[in-house]
């Protein structure tokens, strides 16, 4: 049996690992990072528009501020994220993103002077501070007051990730490439490593460690389209929950992009949107601003995505072989805006569509997107019981989106949850407690059980096709589980689910045998794996009867904070269970900064939690009183929800910005 | 034409098929009669004949998108992005090998990866300057508009390997930088931000496995998928190395 120790083993080479093994390795611990693709193909890279940080160097982003990012992110989670992990988010991504500047990240800039943009249709033209020169610059995006999402035209996330790999080489962080972690090794509610196979050799490896972090992104490949990159499939998410301790929060969290292109469900980015790109229907017609009269296309991405359907479903989509889309105008930003700014969309719509997207419109919908659910952790980064099991990035749900992402806030949650985790994991490493107990006939234990299941899936006769399985639980996501959801069609698809799932410990790899290289081998266990995750998606949406950012019940519309400001809390304690175990954590109202309001977009249905009224008075007599003395924002935040004494000391202090006196 | 005026096609999509992990394997052609269909890419055309006919074909997919560099091949004997590449404006006859010059995994499934972290690690292709002394509480590094979008446009490379595929010096020496390392170099030579010396470029790339050996065949151009301006970063990296060496 082969084993590698180290300190602490990274499962997932995108930003946020990368961010978490560069952390700890300057912290004095070693860290392996096992990568099923070489970090620079990452999905991360994928990322067009933008990172959000509230540096406010730009014009429109004047006034921009901790408080105002703080704001737009809780209301884009529709009150579901967690206040505290929120405000440490937000202190902490401008000095995310400044010390990606210091690694090589080409931001683009403020040029001082006078340059044109389009604001709802209109040409404007906006004059930049000559103070401001040189400084990120930052573009409009969905469900935020102020233009913070920064970017290097539309290629920020692929930029970020080859600073960040760049920064991993010379830091000489060790990475495993082509290698899938099969199964966490655990003992006693402690995890100790995984076990990883070799996708190319098929050789299974222990990885045993002091601390294992989970990065590995999304889930979005459980449905039959999605914007996500195709090794997107939840298997982080997936052993976890085998684990049978570990827990998952959220995981009907599900945000669909109103702008994939169709058919083949590309993303284009928001920013098409945010600089001045319109939504028009089969006549042409823009329909956003009867919807939302404010924030029009600019409205919350859950938002843009319901009432772009409600619209194909009044028959106003533009019919095609593949369904009904609508179309994305970027002709009114001009050529020259787009060659500059926009240019992957631009090569996205040449290559995959033919079309000039300086000249013809964009056939769009909207499409799965990104998993706001993921592994339950502290605001450490931690599984909240399996202790030494870390996770951060999409894989996690720590939790900063609740029931919606704001755009821009993915990338930046990468890195910023990666630089705090790795704190936490090094204070853990630190420490005496996190010595590795594990004997090595429990590790050969571990190793035995993944060679069964493998060998039981290449010598299986008579079994289950893969592709049946895997093709009929995507369509149940896509029909049963997407952007509008009912309790009839949830529960059919909880049940057609389960009997997948049934079958699928029958699967037998046809034909290809090959114990090295082998894809059927590989879309056989990882389908096994899907439809747990899948199942765990369904079931939490099928019991959580309210609406809530992304999760939209046509039978529960309103958003029901009395019964369900909670979160859902997954778990499969037994590996015979056809079903995952849930349960609820509350969402306290009584530490809450920023109390369950409404969001501003359509009616106001909400069904008000007891609590929120004296809580919001309690707010307002504490900010009264404090401005009334003078109080800065700072001391007003801190009466209110002090979060700080929770940061490592580093990254305490306040942020420089221009025109703020500090 | 509209699309449902064409003529459906059969297309024979011939493929290079070995399996170095497997002693009996040995390599050969595998033709696949796949029916074309409005839109399809390569991409597609591959997915079609792993679930429909042969489950063990081994390639690389990640992002789909032409935006991660994954699934370069050579299409007709012309490296490319196989995601991106329509049927629509192939012939009948598609022939699919795997690039050339790199480690083999199975079938269209190279090893670049390891490939290309050896160059980065050769190159150092990361900012060299003094960390301790960053402050990231403070307002970040100025730089000028127009030069940090000149950084973007080298940096837009994926690491695909097209250019190495494409390139006739590599054929002679292996260990050479490759149009991908050249402009690398040339990225970070263009940013303030890395601190190296003109002379320690000449030290990374003013020799044969660098910037001289080059034979200006121009072949890693014409296949870059990204169009980055490779012909001219090699002539400026020429001309800065022999003012190093004048000075």
């Amino acid at each position: 049996m082969k084993i590698i120790y180290t300190d602490v083993l990274v499962i997932g080479g995108g930003l946020a690992g990368l961010r978490v093994a560069t952390g700890v390795k300057q912290r004095g611990h070693d860290a392996v990072v096992l990568t099923l693709v070489p970090p620079k193909r990452s999905h991360s890279a994928a990322a067009q528009g933008g990172m959000q940080a509230s540096l406010a160097n730009s014009k429109m982003g004047e006034g921009d501020n901790e408080d105002v990012h703080f704001s737009d992110t809780i209301k884009g989670s529709d009150w579901g994220a967690d206040q505290e992990v929120a405000r440490m988010f937000v202190h902490c991504a401008p000095k995310a993103i400044r010390e990606l500047t210091a690694w090589g990240v080409p931001w683009s800039r403020v040029k001082k002077g006078e340059h044109g943009t389009i604001i709802n249709a209109q040409k404007i033209t906006i004059t930049e501070k000559e103070q401001a020169h040189g400084l990120i610059t930052a573009r409009d995006f969905g469900g935020t007051k102020k233009w913070r999402t920064c970017y290097t035209s539309d290629g920020t996330g692929h930029s970020m990730l080859y600073a960040m790999d760049n920064k991993a080489h010379k830091d000489k962080v060790e990475i495993h490439e082509r290698l899938e972690a099969m199964a966490l090794i655990h003992e006693d509610g402690r995890c100790y490593g995984a076990v990883a196979r070799n996708l190319m050799t098929g050789e299974l490896t222990a990885y045993v460690s002091k601390a294992t972090t989970i990065a590995t992104g999304g889930y979005g490949r459980i449905y039959s389209i999605s914007t996500n990159a195709i090794i997107c499939q939840g298997m982080g998410q997936a052993i976890a929950l085998e684990t049978g301790v570990a827990t998952l929060g959220n995981m009907e969290a599900i945000q669909f992009h109103p702008t994939a292109i169709v058919p083949v469900g590309i993303l284009t980015t928001e920013g098409c949107r945010g600089d001045g790109g319109l939504l028009l229907d089969k006549d042409g017609y823009r329909f956003m601003p009867d919807y939302e009269p404010e924030k029009k296309e600019l409205a919350s991405r859950d938002v843009v995505s319901r009432r772009m359907t409600e619209h194909i479903r009044k028959g106003k989509g533009v019919k095609s072989r593949y369904g009904d889309h609508l179309w994305l105008d970027i002709t009114i930003l001009g050529r020259e805006h787009i060659d500059k700014n926009l240019r992957e969309v631009k090569e996205i719509c040449e290559n995959f569509l033919g079309i000039d997207p300086a000249v013809d419109w964009i056939p769009v919908r909207p499409t799965q997107h990104y998993s706001m659910g993921g592994i339950r952790t502290t605001f450490k980064g931690e599984s909240q019981t399996l202790k030494g099991l870390y996770s951060c990035g999409e894989a996690a749900c720590w939790d900063l989106h609740g029931f919606n992402r704001l755009g821009g806030n993915s990338v930046s949650e990468t890195v910023v949850a990666g630089m705090l985790v790795a704190e936490y994991i090094s204070d853990f490493c630190d420490k005496h407690e996190s010595s590795v107990n594990i004997s090595s006939s429990k590790i050969e234990f571990f190793v035995k059980k993944e060679r069964d299941k493998l060998e039981a899936l290449l010598t299986k006769e008579k079994g289950e096709d893969t592709y049946e399985l895997r093709r009929a639980m995507e369509k149940i996501m896509m029909e049963k589980v997407g952007i509008f959801r009912n309790g009839d069609d949830l529960q059919e698809a909880v049940h057609a689910l389960e009997e997948l799932l049934k079958r699928s410990k029958n699967i037998e790899v046809f034909r290809s045998k090959s114990r090295a290289a082998n894809p059927a081998l590989v879309n056989a266990y990882r389908t096994q794996r899907m439809l747990k995750v899948a199942l765990s998606v369904a079931y939490g949406a099928l019991l959580r009867t309210e609406s809530r950012g992304a999760h939209s019940r046509e039978d529960f519309p309103s958003r029901d904070d009395e019964n369900w400001l909670k979160r859902t809390i997954t778990s499969w304690p037994n590996e015979n269970q056809t079903m995952p175990s849930v349960s609820y954590e509350e969402i306290p109202i009584s530490n809450m900064e920023l109390p369950p309001g409404w969001r501003g977009y359509g009616q106001d249905m909400t069904k008000h939690h007891h609590e929120t009224k004296m809580r919001q008075k309690m707010v307002d007599t504490v900010k009264e009183n404090l401005e009334a003395e003078g109080a800065t924002r700072f001391e007003i935040q801190n009466a209110l929800m002090p979060y700080l004494e929770k940061l490592p000391q580093k990254y305490r202090n306040k942020n420089e910005r221009l025109g703020e006196k500090r | 034409m509209s699309p449902d005026l064409q003529e459906t096609r059969i297309l024979n999509i011939n493929i290079l098929r070995f399996d170095p992990y497997d002693s009996k394997s040995v390599p050969h052609i595998q033709t696949f009669k796949i029916k074309e269909a409005y839109g399809m890419t390569l991409y597609i055309v591959l997915n079609e004949i792993r679930e429909h006919h042969d489950n063990s074909l081994m390639f690389d997919f990640v992002c789909r998108a032409g935006i991660c560099g994954s699934c370069s091949m050579l299409v007709n004997g012309r490296p490319t992005l196989a995601c991106r590449t329509l049927t629509s404006k192939l012939p009948q006859e598609i022939t699919l090998a795997p690039l050339p010059l790199f480690k083999l995994i199975k079938d269209l499934s190279i090893y670049s990866g390891e490939w290309m972290r050896g160059l980065n690690e050769r190159l150092e292709t990361w900012i060299h300057d003094k960390e301790e002394e960053l402050n990231i509480d403070k307002l970040e590094q100025r730089m000028e508009p127009e030069l940090a979008d000149s950084i973007y446009e080298l940096e837009r490379c994926v690491e695909c390997g097209c250019c190495v595929a494409g390139c006739g010096t590599i054929q002679m020496r292996p260990d050479f930088a490759g149009a991908v390392g050249l402009n690398k170099i040339a990225r970070y030579h263009l940013d303030p931000r890395d601190k190296r010396s003109d002379e320690d470029y000449y030290e990374l790339v003013g020799n044969e496995d660098g910037v001289f050996g080059c034979m200006t065949l121009l072949g890693c151009e014409d296949v870059c998928p990204k169009d980055l301006p490779l012909q001219s970063k090699i002539a400026y990296l020429r001309r800065m190395m022999i003012k190093t060496t004048m000075a």
